[in-house]
């Protein structure tokens, strides 16, 4: 990401760390460093999240407008990511410098999102091959402190969660043109089901071990990183907390390989096993702390915390 | 195979790090509030004049010195002083010279000439020393270094000749603020956990693992390797918990010290594990804690 210079002997301290299992902060290579989410921070968006990872900050606004279907998949919305580097985060990023970052992670939050088991396009649809809700997914980076794809696709999941679309009250048919009449009531409104949606989790190759969840220093220490993303649980979504037994598997959705390493197939493919367990271990804390903040606030939200510590 | 630590919390569930000290706040001054009257006051750092009125131009406090008034910014780059310890990265080999990040507004310059030779020699440097420059250090390096000079635009000029200064080796830089590091007359410790830690004035500290005993004796070949040795594990443990401790004092935006970090390591002792301490109720802890031993200290 940024240009963070290190010297030599740094990089073989994190190195030998990784490969004794235990990092600069005490970490092992398995762990995440605690992270804090908000939802519904941004009052005008019709669902928003928050989330800090240490250093890196992302929040996530969606707007949802209504749009023609295309034409090959008439019952189906729309979703579209934008992802902004402000130039807080590191003045490279001002200008267009962060628009190649950017886009790649825009293409991979697409690409993670495609699959009808990873988010359900259906329940965007007003008025099959006339109308559909599009949401427009707006990221954006306010600070890199490492590990950006798995916070930005824990933000944006969180940010769905908390979308509510207006309810449809009537749409008439009139003479080929929709008619469509939204309800005025901001607590008449449908929340969308996300249980499936897909989280990215960044695997760094240092020396021969894969880390997750690595800092801005030890991005810089490995020459290839595998991105890996895979879809939530049902269950971890369950506001009743009644164990489900039809504990559905996570299903890979995107593979990603970033960095000029390259990997033989069988560190691939443990790779993609050991990230789709910490998918499964990140969308098991993010459904815990959805609805622990769901319970808190009931019908609108009291009291946002924001920004100020 | 794998049990990984993912903790999210909330928002609401956000821990207020600050750690009450006791002492008497002083007035904050924020940016475009009014001082004083402009007639019998000299405008000094972080002050401007409007309106026949003195207004601060930085969020700080105020430091008064007989009709001098400035604003002390809360946070702001490392403003240099002669004789300061401080570490940096070497950003640039140039010509004779190489470019220092040490945390100011400008990056600070270590001249050739300013430096110990390898062999101890003392002889004026030579076109081939130019040329080794870059064998000496090179971008990325880490260094302690003591500033030498101030110059008029503000930017340091460093020197490391002196057997305690010089290239880092194998550790962990932690970056913090300035502001937090307390002035001592040390800033090199060999803390009693066996961990050396650089308190760097610019807000860079260093921590590394104790080498002091290497250096004794064994041929030169056998130092150089040593550098290269990996840590061992229960240093690199005592380091991370360092690391951790010295992170929970900054969050509590307590001043950093040989007996600040000291306390703090010894009260985290008691979080067994150290990846324990990157949770903000522990690190809330370990500061209160330290707080309470350091006025107690202060009381005696």
């Amino acid at each position: 990401m940024a240009n963070l210079l290190l010297s030599p002997l740094e990089k073989m301290y994190i190195l030998h760390g990784v490969r004794d299992d235990c990092r600069s902060d005490g970490r092992t290579n398995i762990d995440y460093r605690p992270m804090e989410l908000e939802t519904d921070v941004v009052s005008h968006a019709s669902g928003s999240a928050r989330l800090r990872l240490a250093n890196t900050d992302i929040l996530v606004g969606v707007k949802t407008e209504i749009d023609l279907p295309n034409n090959d998949q008439p019952g189906y919305g729309k979703l579209e990511f934008f992802v902004d580097c402000s130039a807080n985060a590191t003045p490279e990023f001002e200008g267009r410098g962060g628009e190649q970052l950017a886009n790649s992670i825009s293409n991979m939050m697409q690409k993670a999102y495609q699959s009808s088991d990873a988010f359900d396009l259906k329940q965007l649809c007003i008025f099959e091959g006339k109308q559909c809700w599009k949401l427009y997914i707006d990221i954006l980076i306010l600070e890199c402190g490492g590990n950006l794809c798995d916070a930005v696709s824990l933000a944006v999941k969180a940010a769905l969660y908390n979308t509510r679309l207006p309810s449809v009250k009537t749409a008439l048919l009139d003479g080929g043109n929709v008619d469509l009449q939204l309800s005025d009531d901001p607590y008449d409104n449908k929340l969308l089901n996300v249980d499936l949606a897909p989280l990215l989790v960044t695997l760094c190759k240092i020396g021969d071990k894969f880390v997750v969840d690595p800092s801005a220093e030890e991005e810089n220490c490995s020459v290839i990183s595998l991105i890996v993303g895979a879809t939530g649980n049902k269950t971890n979504y369950n506001i009743d907390n009644k164990k489900n037994e039809s504990c559905t598997d996570s299903k890979c959705t995107t593979i990603v390989m970033n960095g000029s390493g390259s990997l033989a197939p069988k560190t691939l493919k443990n790779a993609i096993k050991q990230g789709i367990e910490a998918v499964q271990f990140l969308d098991q804390a993010l459904g815990q702390a959805l609805l622990r903040e769901r319970r808190e606030n009931v019908t609108m939200k009291k009291y946002s915390y924001g920004f100020l510590k | 195979m794998m049990a990984g630590n993912v903790s999210i919390r909330l928002a609401s569930e956000r821990v207020n790090p600050s750690v009450y000290s006791g002492a008497v706040l002083p007035r904050f001054y924020t940016p475009g509030e009014v001082i004083s009257g402009m007639k019998d006051y000299m405008r000094g750092h972080g002050t401007y004049a409007e309106d026949d009125c003195l207004k601060a131009s930085v969020a700080g406090v105020m430091q008064k010195v007989n009709k001098l008034i400035c604003i002390r910014p809360l946070k702001n780059r490392y403003v240099g002083e002669i004789g300061d310890v401080v570490v940096g990265r070497v950003l640039e080999v140039q010509q004779r010279r190489w470019k220092i990040d040490t945390n100011s507004r400008l990056d600070s310059v270590l001249q050739l000439s300013s430096v110990n030779l390898p062999g101890g020699e003392l002889r004026r440097r030579s076109v081939e020393d130019e040329q080794m420059m870059r064998q000496l250090l090179q971008e990325g390096d880490l260094i302690s270094a003591e500033v030498q000079n101030v110059f008029s635009d503000g930017s340091l000029s460093l020197h490391t000749r002196s057997l305690k200064y010089g290239k880092l080796k194998q550790g962990i830089l932690l970056k913090v603020f300035p502001s937090l590091i307390k002035r001592r007359k040390n800033h090199f410790h060999n803390l009693p956990c066996g961990i050396s830690v650089i308190i760097g004035n610019n807000g860079y500290i260093w921590i590394s693992p104790n080498v002091q005993d290497v250096t004794v004796q064994e041929q030169k070949d056998e130092i150089a390797n040593s550098d290269l040795q990996p840590v061992n594990q229960t240093d690199r443990e005592t380091m991370a918990r360092i690391r951790n401790c010295i992170a929970a004092l900054v969050t509590s935006k307590m001043m950093l010290d040989d007996t600040s970090i000291t306390y703090a390591y010894e009260e985290s002792l008691k979080y067994e594990s150290v990846k324990s301490l990157l949770d903000p109720e522990a690190m809330l802890d370990v500061a209160f804690l330290t707080q309470h031993r350091i006025k107690e200290m202060t009381q005696e």
